[in-house]
């Protein structure tokens, strides 16, 4: 019994990371109607912030070294939501209206993530800069000189081709020092310490360990998540949020300033990624492919919630979570000893991870067969367009 | 000009056909025939992306169901593969003695040529029709695909002792006919199936978008409401275009298979399938030439970016995603199709600009002369 509870915590704790990652992407999707296929690789920079973090915190030791994690915690909300909001600025901007499209292009968007961080190096963050700089400086001399000829577009991005060519020339040529050559962070999986006040049992309750770790993780996603609904349903721009996701057209008309909205709300979801990607370094290592394996759940989370919908995102990410951990550890079994051979059988056929997430996939889409649009579905003449 | 046009594909056929084979090595060609293979995976998203507007991130559950077909056929039927129990030797090493139930009538070639699509196809009609019953469109259709396929996925991957889980079914080791299906001359053979079945796909996609049906389709990629407010039931028109997608995934597959020697669990990860969608995009969507000049040409790139610089793919790849859906959403036969080249050319001055009155610009030069 007392291993069932503990199974039941560790889907609690794996429920909350999918919590705290799911409530972002649900958000933009009520907001913008937009999947990012790249929230995954947000936060899997997270992750890699508290990495280096981390690393920048080890030589100072003793006491800074246990109080790396705030700041990392912090730190990756910042970068990722930075990185989001400059996401959402330069690309999905682009492609409002076309939902499939954007679906595409931020996939794109997680590809370039996945091998950034799999081979920068020194050489190859200074070949970008050059890239950068010499695109920016050519293509606003063109502007200058050409910019109202019909051929400019055309030269515009013949000059970002060049300046990324050289780019490429100039990492190839950086490589050769051998300093600058060796990747960051490399292909491998990276192992994040945990601080010492995280690690081992923060006491017993009725005979059960509680483990650090998985309690601070639902903590923290708990303070999230207030802290979340304080702001929807409290702050100014909360409100804003509110009305573009309910009327977008109608809340432009009564002068919200609908752009800055969307910035705001793709960055604060980036930034929950970035936290929860913070969070699952606790949990185990992580490495650049991290993303793929939380972002199908988080999809299933917000189908089986319905859009932008709170409650129903932490709901169906708790059942999601808990479903996981106590089918794929096989402690059915012990809980239920005496169970009849054929369903024996069948319980031992989806204990594995990944065969009980064959049984999560096959339940909501089972589910859905009844809640279309999940449990909690959006009301309202808006739903059907 | 009309009778040029219509030798074209003839041409295009019998470069593929006699002159390819005599130009490339046994490797090269051997990558072109797994080109054109994708390529029919690519006309069949076409069918429900492209013409039925229905994105689907799963295309790689048919692809793959097809190549697991023809390689336990392959597997059962060759006496080098077989062990002690005269079944395939992997089951040995998970101590399985009896051959599980479902790999029995795979031992019928008949059987196996027509499960091959067969399968997919009824797969496809289930999830398709459990799918679009409920009305489930636009994105939440693209996700639930991708979790259909994570399904599929993780099955195919966990179970070694009924299908060899992670390590997949080697097929290149095999014989058909008599011939090792990795050897060369079996691999031409091979090759030339693939290129004949190509245009047979085409023309099935082209009997599809064609006609009523055709104009079915497009009316629900472009307003579902409305085909439902005239009183047609979108439904079976999207379950049976699912339906024939799948189909063709599944002999696409089949042939891939055989071509690159092996079908593993990862023709089912996420990425696989989603990069399809981008031959797709590439090539011109809502056209039926567009999608294999954009699997031929993404592949292509592909073989010569990793080769000479692996790392660099992903980047490519990513780049491609952004740059397609960005600025070509038409793709590169839509671009040209559209008059893309022309808007080019005039910018920079080469070819005159389009005159949308040419009659008024001479009645004005002729009133000066009037005057």
């Amino acid at each position: 019994m007392e291993l069932f509870f503990s199974q039941i915590l560790d889907g609690l704790s794996i429920g909350s990371v999918l919590l705290l990652a799911a409530t972002g992407l649900s958000i933009v999707f009520g907001l913008m109607g937009v999947i990012n296929l790249a929230h995954g690789e947000l936060m899997m920079l997270g992750a890699y912030v508290t990495f280096v973090v981390q690393s920048l915190f080890k030589p100072m030791g003793g006491v800074i070294f246990e109080l790396y994690f705030p700041v990392a915690l912090v730190l990756s909300f910042i970068v990722t939501a930075l990185v989001g909001v400059l996401l959402e600025r330069t690309l999905i901007r682009q492609l409002y209206g076309r939902p499939l499209e954007t679906l595409l292009a931020t996939w794109g968007v997680s590809l370039i993530l996945i091998q950034l961080v799999r081979s920068i190096s020194s050489a190859m963050l200074m070949g970008i800069l050059i890239a950068v700089a010499l695109g920016f400086l050519g293509t606003r001399l063109l502007r200058l000189k050409i910019g109202d000829k019909p051929f400019f577009p055309y030269l515009y991005g013949v000059t970002w081709a060049i300046a990324g060519v050289i780019g490429l020339v100039s990492v190839n040529a950086l490589s050769a020092i051998r300093p600058l050559a060796s990747a960051w962070f490399g292909p491998r999986n990276i192992d994040v310490t945990a601080p010492k006040w995280l690690q081992g049992s923060w006491g017993k309750i009725g005979g059960i360990e509680l483990p650090g770790i998985r309690i601070f993780i639902i903590l923290l996603s708990i303070v999230l998540l207030l802290a979340m609904v304080w702001f929807l349903t409290k702050s100014a721009w909360g409100l804003r949020i509110r009305a573009v996701t309910q009327n977008r057209q109608m809340s432009n008309c009564l002068g919200i300033p609908t752009d800055r909205v969307d910035s705001i709300t793709f960055g604060i979801g980036s930034g929950l990624a970035g936290v929860a990607g913070c969070a699952i370094t606790l949990l185990g290592s992580v490495g650049p492919n991290l993303g793929a394996a939380y972002i199908v759940s988080c999809f299933m989370v917000i189908v089986l919630g319905g859009v932008g919908n709170l409650l129903g995102t932490i709901l169906a990410s708790l059942i999601l979570g808990i479903i996981q951990s106590v089918v794929g550890s096989g402690s059915l079994l012990i809980v239920f000893p005496n169970l009849p051979p054929a369903a024996k059988g069948v319980v031992e056929f989806f204990a594995t991870t990944s065969m009980s997430l064959v049984l999560v996939f096959i339940f909501i889409i089972a589910f859905l067969q009844f809640r279309p649009n999940g449990m909690f579905p959006q009301k309202g003449r808006s739903v059907e367009a | 000009m009309k009778l040029v046009q219509r030798l074209v594909p003839w041409i295009l056929l019998a470069i593929a056909l006699f002159i390819l084979p005599a130009i490339l090595d046994d490797f090269r060609l051997n990558l072109f025939g797994r080109y054109f293979a994708l390529a029919i995976t690519a006309l069949a998203i076409d069918l429900i992306w492209g013409y039925t507007g229905l994105l689907s991130l799963g295309q790689g559950i048919f692809f793959s169901l097809g190549g697991y077909a023809v390689a336990m056929n392959l597997m059962l039927n060759t006496k080098s593969e077989a062990g002690g129990n005269g079944i395939p030797k992997f089951f040995e090493n998970y101590g399985v003695e009896q051959l599980p139930f479902f790999w029995q009538p795979f031992w019928s070639p008949t059987f196996t040529l027509i499960a091959l699509w067969l399968i997919p196809a009824i797969v496809a009609g289930l999830v398709g029709y459990l799918i679009f019953r409920n009305r489930i469109k636009g994105v939440y259709f693209s996700i639930i695909t991708q979790a259909a396929l994570m399904v599929f996925y993780h099955f195919f991957n966990g179970q070694q002792k009924l299908i060899n889980g992670t390590n997949g079914l080697k097929t290149s080791t095999t014989e058909l006919f008599g011939m090792l299906v990795g050897s060369p001359d079996m691999q031409l053979w091979l090759y030339r199936l693939t290129v004949v079945l190509l245009p047979v796909a085409y023309l099935i996609c082209r009997y599809f978008t064609s006609g009523r049906f055709g104009d079915a389709l497009i009316a629900i990629r472009d307003d579902e409401q409305r085909l439902r407010f005239t009183g047609f039931n979108p439904v079976p028109f999207k379950t049976i275009v699912f339906l024939v997608a799948g189909a063709l995934c599944g002999v696409s597959g089949a042939l891939y298979t055989v071509q690159t020697g092996i079908v593993s669990p990862q023709f089912m990860s996420i990425s696989n399938s989603i990069e399809m969608v981008i031959w797709v995009a590439v090539g011109g969507r809502g056209t039926l030439v567009g999608p294999i000049i954009g699997a031929t040409l993404v592949n292509y790139l592909r073989s010569l970016v990793s080769e000479a610089l692996p790392e660099l793919w992903l980047f490519v790849q990513g780049a491609l995603f952004i740059f397609v859906v960005v600025l070509m959403p038409d793709g590169i036969y839509g671009w040209f199709k559209n008059g893309g080249f022309r808007t080019l050319l005039a910018a920079f001055g080469i070819a005159p600009k389009a005159r949308t009155y040419p009659k008024l610009d001479e009645n004005a030069t002729a009133l000066e002369e009037l005057s």
